[in-house]
């Protein structure tokens, strides 16, 4: 078999012009391989002929080597394989592959196959996948085909395959009835294949979520080093038939590193500046985008600290106190501290003004969940750590990671000003939220 | 987070449910023990024994022999959950494939991912399912269609190859065109399957590359990319359309496509890269204005914009030429570029990280600045992708660092991240350091040197030795700081330390006597192999510095010896050696211990370097001539080690690329080919003119390889006279070609981009036919002399003349279709023949001059001679005059068929302001010799402009202009500020009414303005014109008398023969080559520029390096003029 292969391939060859390729005919994604923490393989999936499991023993020896589950490297490779995985929700997503393929492509799908989990079940885990298995696999198979994506737009793979629910459990299980759709979903042949037909609503609404993240390295002296936003735009859209949706902002020049949902049309952004599009059903994100300029990012918190060790004594000072900067008169809230200290550092004894904080003697972790900020009273946590004794003191003072949140602000300063509805006659309801957060926000101390 | 614990409990809670409804059921139907106890256990994932599965594969089978539906699906799902696992469940396949023909539609999926799974392994009982999928595939439902291709294609059994072939060939010809998808994604497994179906393949994957919908394009570009990468030519006709529909695919679909035109671009189109610095702020103008009309007028003022080129060398020519030439950039090209753009904005990260890698690669550089902030986004995403996208960052920033200079902070680590991100990004950032930002990075490498994560501690250290030696500002700075950092307390800190330094100093071989003494104290301490090698390296190397430190270290050393890493040992060798070379007196005794002590060491490597040193170094009677240089061997000068990104060559594998990932070939990896030195002919592309796009990828064929090509050609021949008998392919190329048209005219998403196509075209045939009319009738005569080679003829026909005789060329039926065709059409397919034509032109009088020497030629190598020049015989004089032509071309020439591209175009250029006298402004212009944009009587001057001051230039134009009587003159439009050492050029036409009349203007910037004076030499107030030299004769003859002037000269005996002549005539004036049968006759012909009257030079070559030189015009004035240039020219040598 193998050597007429090699014939056909030889014969061929005169017609090739180059011959810089070798018909292996693996396409893209062979294999998945669902590992968890443990190790475990818990679902194999094949596209084409199978790969023995114990391919993954190359995976295993490269997450050894890399002690931290994130610092396992995204690609592996074998003597006849290529091992691109994803680490999410506790969970590798192992694919295999046999030729070139952008490892981007493969990254970015194993990452669409975890949302699409997250989609159908709620949450992505061990467990609900081993419940789900069948529908797993036959997400799975939608998905690729022959290693290639087929479907991935979750609008899409719902009307193929019926996410389950309690009462379609029931009713199939008594009726023998079916989790799978008998009709080609329409989206896939129209011109907005993200989209459903035949959607229908009693009350129709429409809201959007304006979600900021505050990337930030603060130093020592609580001057900012590098600060970006990153902000989405997340809907949530329940409207009746085919409607035309236009978006329009107060400044919309902020946005000028944006990345949209395929619905939004980019001419017209391009030349207007105005998001037009059909939304997808349900939920989505219509786009993300990036503030970099630093004049343009507020800083909404500050942190007063005071960590000392001091080379003689096994005693340590330990300070910090949260502060309100540039909240544009809004209450910070959900302040969380969190702050990995020295090995060193054998215990902590602290006392916070307000709130609750813990210390994990193993893990080395302080966690100080503050609450909400009052300015007239900011919160503190005061205490002393204590050393190992006999070590010489760290060389480095923790970083601190804070996260935050406040309601009804995009620090920014982008505004939505208004929402149109074409192509529908009936009037929906229509919401826009506001929220700024603490993204990779750490203070430097 | 409580939602999902709800779920779950509603989920358990149904799990209870179904599985009590389940026993009842089963009790009911079948008599089996204890199913649920068996289902948690599959469910429960306990581990698999052998003997439990043998019952439950039992109870399995006889669930499936049930009659009811819910037992065979409960049990097809358990099935599924044991294939789910890895279980073996194939003894099941007979009982499971009963179920195919199954009318729940649940069931029938589970079959089918079982079949999937296991019919390679029982090939003979999967033949029984193939009936019904035969039958489903002729199903009204196009789902049920799509989906029985889809099975029937992924059932790995290879008896059933012709089914799949038969099923693959009807599914592609499906109305529906999700149907087409399937087929498209059937082809590769077929293919995978059964490589010698690869022809068949090609066909119908030619079949779908036609195809208009967006949902098939991905599909079938991944099977191109996976059965028939190489077949580039199925593509030429495709690339427009996939160009514009590209923003439509879906996204997995756009990375495939992306990286394939990336690849096909490379093949076709010349490189944007190779312009000089002036020509690039005119490319910059054309990025913002990124449109065509932009480009196309980019072309013309880009040509040429070298001054002092020719006056350098003369034989260095032909090597320049290649590497400098004009260039403009092929408007398919820029349309993959603008076309991607948008692309950037995908919320997919494979399409961006697509498109910036079609940038990097294709786009002119200037341009790919703008994905440099796409790519900044994308470090917000998952740990993979950043790890990607960082790998990638790294590779472009050692290449272009000014790319992503503005996003440094950006690179900044956090101490969250992961250390493959740290490391990656300190990678960058130190690629990114420069002069301006290195005190900033430095202090940003201070924070992380006291990382908690000593690995990437460690690797900033070794940045900052890397820094030091690029940046040689920060070289004592860097070595400060590292010196400082030997007092830490973490050993590796310490270690990696001492390594840098190493390097530094090595580097930098001044006095740092302190720091080596420092170094030496660190011994007592440190125990790191390496570091303590490195420490003694370092003494040994520099004993003479430290005279008094080193015979102490190596006594200490001599102590400890036996207790070193062997690593340590070597070093110690090594310094006792040197020792012993420069001072013998104090160190002889300890030395010898120490090569004692060597000499019994366990390890073989440090006994065979003690034998080697001793002899080497110590003196006795055997000691052979060696000993002698001892010291030269072992103090010799040593290179100081390099310290390098480990991405440095990483920029030979594409980026983006698994390969580029691992830093070495993939399987199945294409290499990204270099672009071509001359671009093959870009009127394949045209979808309209399908006969040239026959002949021309034939031509391309064998451009490439230079091998039997009859082979190939009556390959293609075969397949066209296929696709004409079958004639549903070609009615719906046609249509396509229709739809491909109007799409231009109308889609939504590119109605901009082609209405500039579409205004500029209809100038572009405007200035066509305004040429025709100069037109004169040599035509049909030059044919007559070419009836050899039909096949050119008929191009140069159909080409350039004018549009309804190139079509009557065609098939009747494309042509009227033309007619029929709109208006908009017919003009955009005007323009793109205008292209096609100019092309060819090029072309064509260098044909014409070598036909007379070897017609033979014309055949085998068409009209890629220029790639090929060794291969072929042609005058390696005229090639490189030809990768002028080819480059010089603007995209406006005029379609004419008697008027040629000029056989040379001399770079030399004029002076028309110096700077002294120009306020900085400097002026040169030189003489393009194209016809002219601005009117067919006018010279078309190049000139380029250079800013020489250090402050911007504003509103640069053309003021007064004082010209004799009749002349005219097109200026260029006014330049709105010019940077400083920036320079443009811009072109002018003037009219000098056949007459070497001064043109006098005043140039004027904003506050100056400065007269000048172009006066032309007479060899540039002519075009060149080819014909026979049959109608040269015939034209001679008509023009005697008062319009002949002649003389005779003596001629320079190297200019005697025949190349070095033409060249030298064609360098004087701009004179056509009239292809001649005597070898001592030489005949040129061109036409002035204003008149059209004809100009008949002739050179005949007498005995002692005589020569008659006969000039035939009516224009007896210039006669004489160019009687008198050219008389100097040849008796010069």
């Amino acid at each position: 078999m193998r050597i007429k292969l090699l014939q056909n391939r030889v014969l061929l060859g005169r017609q090739s012009v180059s011959s810089t390729c070798t018909p292996l005919g693996s396409t893209m994604i062979h294999s998945l391989f669902l590992i968890n923490s443990s190790g475990d393989i818990f679902l194999e999936k094949h596209w084409k002929s199978v790969v023995s499991r114990s391919v993954c023993d190359y995976f295993f020896e490269a997450q050894e080597r890399a002690t931290e589950a994130e610092n396992v490297p995204p690609v592996i490779p074998t003597p006849h394989h290529y091992l691109l995985n994803v680490y999410r929700h506790k969970i590798f997503f192992v694919a295999v592959i046999q030729t070139e393929v952008p490892p981007l492509f493969v990254i970015e799908f194993l990452h669409r196959v975890v949302d699409t989990f997250q989609d159908y079940f709620g949450v992505c885990s061990e467990v609900v996948i081993k419940d789900n298995v069948v529908v797993v696999y036959e997400v799975l198979e939608e998905m690729l085909d022959n290693g290639f994506p087929l479907a991935t737009e979750s609008n899409i793979l719902k009307e193929l395959i019926k996410p389950p629910t309690i009462l379609r459990t029931v009713v199939n299980t008594i009726t023998g009835s079916t989790n799978v759709g008998d009709q080609l979903p329409t989206g896939q042949l129209s011109v907005v294949p993200w989209r459903r037909t035949g959607v229908k609503y009693t009350n129709n609404e429409a809201y959007f979520d304006v979600i900021e993240e505050i990337d930030a390295i603060i130093d020592k002296s609580g001057s900012t080093i590098t600060a970006e936003i990153q902000g989405v735009i997340d809907a949530c859209v329940k409207l009746t038939g085919m409607p035309d949706l236009t978006l329009s902002f107060m400044n919309p020049r902020l946005l000028d590193d944006v990345s949209f949902h395929p619905c939004v049309r980019f001419k017209r952004w391009e030349s207007e500046r105005i998001l037009s599009f059909i939304p997808p059903d349900g939920n989505f994100r219509l786009l993300s985008y990036h503030v970099s300029a630093q004049n343009l990012v507020a800083i909404p918190v500050y942190v007063k600290h005071n960590i000392s060790f001091r080379d003689s004594s096994s005693l340590g000072r330990f300070e910090i106190t949260v502060g309100p900067k540039q909240t544009m008169g809004k209450t910070v809230e959900g302040v969380m501290v969190t702050s990995q200290m020295p090995k060193g550092v054998l215990n902590m004894s602290l006392t916070p003004s307000q709130g609750m904080h813990t210390f994990d003697p193993v893990t080395k972790l302080l966690s100080w969940d503050v609450g909400k900020i009052n300015p007239q009273k900011l919160p503190s946590l005061k205490g002393t750590m204590s050393l190992q004794a006999g070590t010489s003191k760290p060389d480095e003072n923790p970083t601190i990671n804070l996260q935050f949140k406040i309601q009804q602000l995009a620090i920014s300063g982008l505004k939505v000003n208004r929402l149109d509805m074409y192509g529908e006659k009936y009037k929906p309801f229509k919401g826009i939220k506001y929220m700024t957060k603490a993204g990779k926000f750490q203070v430097r101390t | 987070m409580e939602q999902g614990s709800l779920l779950a409990k509603i989920s358990e809670a149904s799990c209870n449910i179904r599985s009590v409804l389940e026993m009842a059921g089963s009790l009911q139907v079948t008599l089996k023990p204890e199913p649920s106890v068996e289902e948690r256990e599959l469910a429960n994932a306990a581990a698999d024994q052998y003997e439990q599965n043998l019952t439950v594969n039992e109870d399995l089978k006889q669930m499936l022999e049930s009659n009811k539906d819910s037992a065979k699906l409960d049990a097809m799902k358990r099935i599924v959950g044991m294939i789910a696992k890895g279980k073996n469940a194939s003894e099941l396949f007979p009982a499971v494939v009963k179920n195919v023909a199954s009318k729940n539609i649940e069931i029938k999926k589970l079959v089918y991912v079982y079949l999937m799974r296991y019919a390679e392994e029982q090939q003979d009982l999967a033949l029984l399912s193939i009936s019904t999928f035969q039958r489903a595939l002729k199903d009204p439902n196009q789902l049920i269609r799509a989906s029985a291709l889809r099975v029937l294609s992924s059932i790995r059994v290879p008896i059933i190859v012709p089914i799949m072939m038969l099923a693959i060939k009807e599914a592609s010809a499906d109305l529906s065109p999700y149907v087409r998808k399937n087929a498209a994604h059937a082809i590769q497994k077929l293919y995978s399957l059964d490589p010698e179906q690869k022809e068949m393949l090609i066909e119908v994957i030619e079949k779908l590359l036609k195809d208009k919908s967006t949902l098939v394009a991905g599909s079938v570009v991944m099977a191109f990319e996976e059965v028939c990468p190489d077949r580039i030519d199925l593509i030429h006709k495709n690339y427009r359309k996939l160009c514009n529909l590209l923003v439509d695919v879906e996204e997995w679909g756009q990375v495939v496509i992306i990286h394939m035109l990336t690849r096909y671009a490379r093949t076709q189109f010349v490189s944007p890269w190779k312009e000089d610095p002036a020509s690039f702020s005119a490319q910059d103008i054309s990025a913002l204005g990124m449109n065509q009309d932009c480009v196309i007028k980019d072309g013309v003022l880009e040509e040429d914009n070298e001054k002092d080129f020719y006056e350098s060398d003369e034989e260095q020519k032909e090597k320049d030429q290649k590497v400098k030439k004009p260039y403009a950039m092929d408007p398919d090209h820029r349309l993959l570029i603008r076309n991607t753009k948008p692309l950037l904005q995908s919320r997919n990260a494979a399409v961006v990280m697509a498109v910036a890698q079609l940038y990097w690669h294709l786009a002119p550089k200037s341009e790919a600045g703008i994905v440099s902030k796409s790519l900044v986004r994308l470090l917000r995403s998952n740990r993979e992708v950043q790890y990607i996208v960082l790998q990638n960052i790294a590779t472009m920033s050692i290449q272009r660092k000014g790319m992503f200079e503005p996003y440094l902070k950006s690179f900044y680590v956090r101490s969250t991240d992961p250390t493959m991100i740290k490391t990656s990004k300190l990678e960058i950032l130190t690629n990114l350091a420069n002069e301006a930002n290195i005190s900033t990075l430095l202090r940003e490498f201070q924070t992380y040197v006291k990382s908690q994560d000593k690995q990437f501690a460690a690797a900033t250290i070794q940045a900052i030795g890397r820094c030091a030696t690029n940046i040689s500002e920060v070289t004592d700075t860097c070595l400060n700081g590292l010196v400082c950092l030997l007092s830490n307390r973490d050993e590796i800190v310490v270690a990696e330390s001492v390594v840098v330094i190493k390097k530094l100093l090595q580097t930098q071989p001044a006095h740092h006597g302190e720091i080596i003494k420092h170094m030496a104290k660190l011994l007592d301490t440190i125990t790191v192999p390496v570091a303590r090698a490195s420490i003694l390296w370092l003494i040994g190397e520099y004993c003479e510095r430290v005279p008094k430190i080193a015979p102490d270290v190596l006594r200490k050393m001599a102590k400890s010896f036996t207790n070193e890493d062997d690593l340590v040992k070597l070093q110690i060798l090594n310094l006792g050696a040197k020792l012993y070379l420069t001072n013998s007196k104090q160190t002889k005794l300890l030395t010898q211990y120490i090569l004692n002590l060597g000499k019994y060491d366990q390890s073989y490597d440090i006994r065979d370097r003690t034998r080697f040193i001793r002899q080497l170094i110590v003196p006795n009677e055997k000691s052979g001539a060696l000993s002698k240089y001892a010291k030269k061997i072992f103090l010799a000068q040593k290179p100081a080690p390099l310290l390098e990104s480990p991405f440095k060559d990483r920029d030979r594998f594409q980026l983006g690329t698994l390969s580029h990932t691992l830093n070495t070939k993939a399987i199945g990896y294409l290499e990204l080919s270099n672009w071509p030195e001359v671009a093959p002919d870009p009127s394949v592309r045209n979808v309209e003119v399908i006969e040239l796009g026959k002949e021309w990828s034939v031509a391309l064929g064998k451009a490439k390889k230079e091998k039997p090509t009859e082979k190939f050609y009556s390959d293609s021949e075969e397949e066209e006279s296929a696709s004409t008998t079958d004639t549903e392919s070609e009615s719906t190329s046609e249509s396509e070609k229709e739809k491909n048209g109007k799409e231009e005219g109308s889609s939504m998403e590119n109605s901009e981009s082609s209405s500039e196509e579409l205004s500029d075209s209809e100038s572009e045939s405007k200035e066509g036919s305004a040429k025709k009319k100069f037109k004169t009738t040599e035509e049909s005569d030059s044919d007559d002399t070419e009836k050899k080679t039909k096949m050119i003829s008929k191009k140069r026909e159909s080409s350039g003349s004018s549009d309804s005789e190139s079509s009557s060329t065609e098939e009747s039926s494309s042509d009227s279709e033309s007619e029929s065709d709109s208006e908009s059409d017919a003009e955009s397919r005007k323009h793109k023949n205008a292209i096609a034509s100019k092309r060819k032109q090029m072309a064509v009088p260098e044909k014409k001059a070598s036909s007379k020497q070897d017609v033979s030629l014309l055949d085998l190598d068409d009209f890629n001679p220029v790639s090929t020049p060794v291969a072929v015989p042609t005058p390696a004089i005229l090639s490189p005059s030809l990768v002028a032509d080819l480059e010089g071309l603007s995209l406006s020439r005029s379609s004419v068929i008697d008027v040629s591209s000029p056989i040379f175009v001399p770079m030399k250029t004029h002076e028309l302001l110096h700077r002294m006298s120009g306020k900085g402004l400097a002026a040169h212009y030189h003489f393009s010799r194209q016809p002219c944009i601005y009117g067919n009587q006018m010279v078309s001057v190049q000139v380029t402009l250079t800013n020489t001051t250090d402050q911007k230039l504003e509103n640069i134009h053309v003021g007064e202009r004082k010209l004799p009587a009749g002349m005219k003159m097109h200026v260029f439009n006014p330049i709105e500020f010019l940077e400083p050492e920036e320079s443009i050029t811009v072109s002018m036409g003037i009219d000098f009414c056949d007459s070497t009349q001064t043109a006098s203007f005043q140039l004027c910037t904003k506050e100056d303005h400065f007269n000048v004076n172009i006066q032309p030499p007479v060899g540039e107030l002519l075009l060149p014109v080819t014909m026979s030299e049959k109608d040269f004769k015939t034209e001679q003859g008509m023009l005697t008398g008062m319009n002949e002037t002649s003389t005779t000269i003596t001629v320079a005996p190297q200019n005697s023969t025949r190349l070095v002549l033409l060249e030298k005539v064609v360098k004087a004036a701009n004179l056509g080559v009239v292809p001649s049968g005597q070898d001592n006759i030489h005949r040129f012909s061109a036409k002035t520029v204003h008149s059209g009257s004809l100009m008949l030079v002739t050179v005949e070559l007498k005995e002692g390096s005589t020569a008659q030189l006969i000039i035939n015009t009516e224009k007896t004035v210039i006669g004489s003029i160019l009687l008198r240039e050219l008389k100097p020219v040849l008796s010069q040598g």
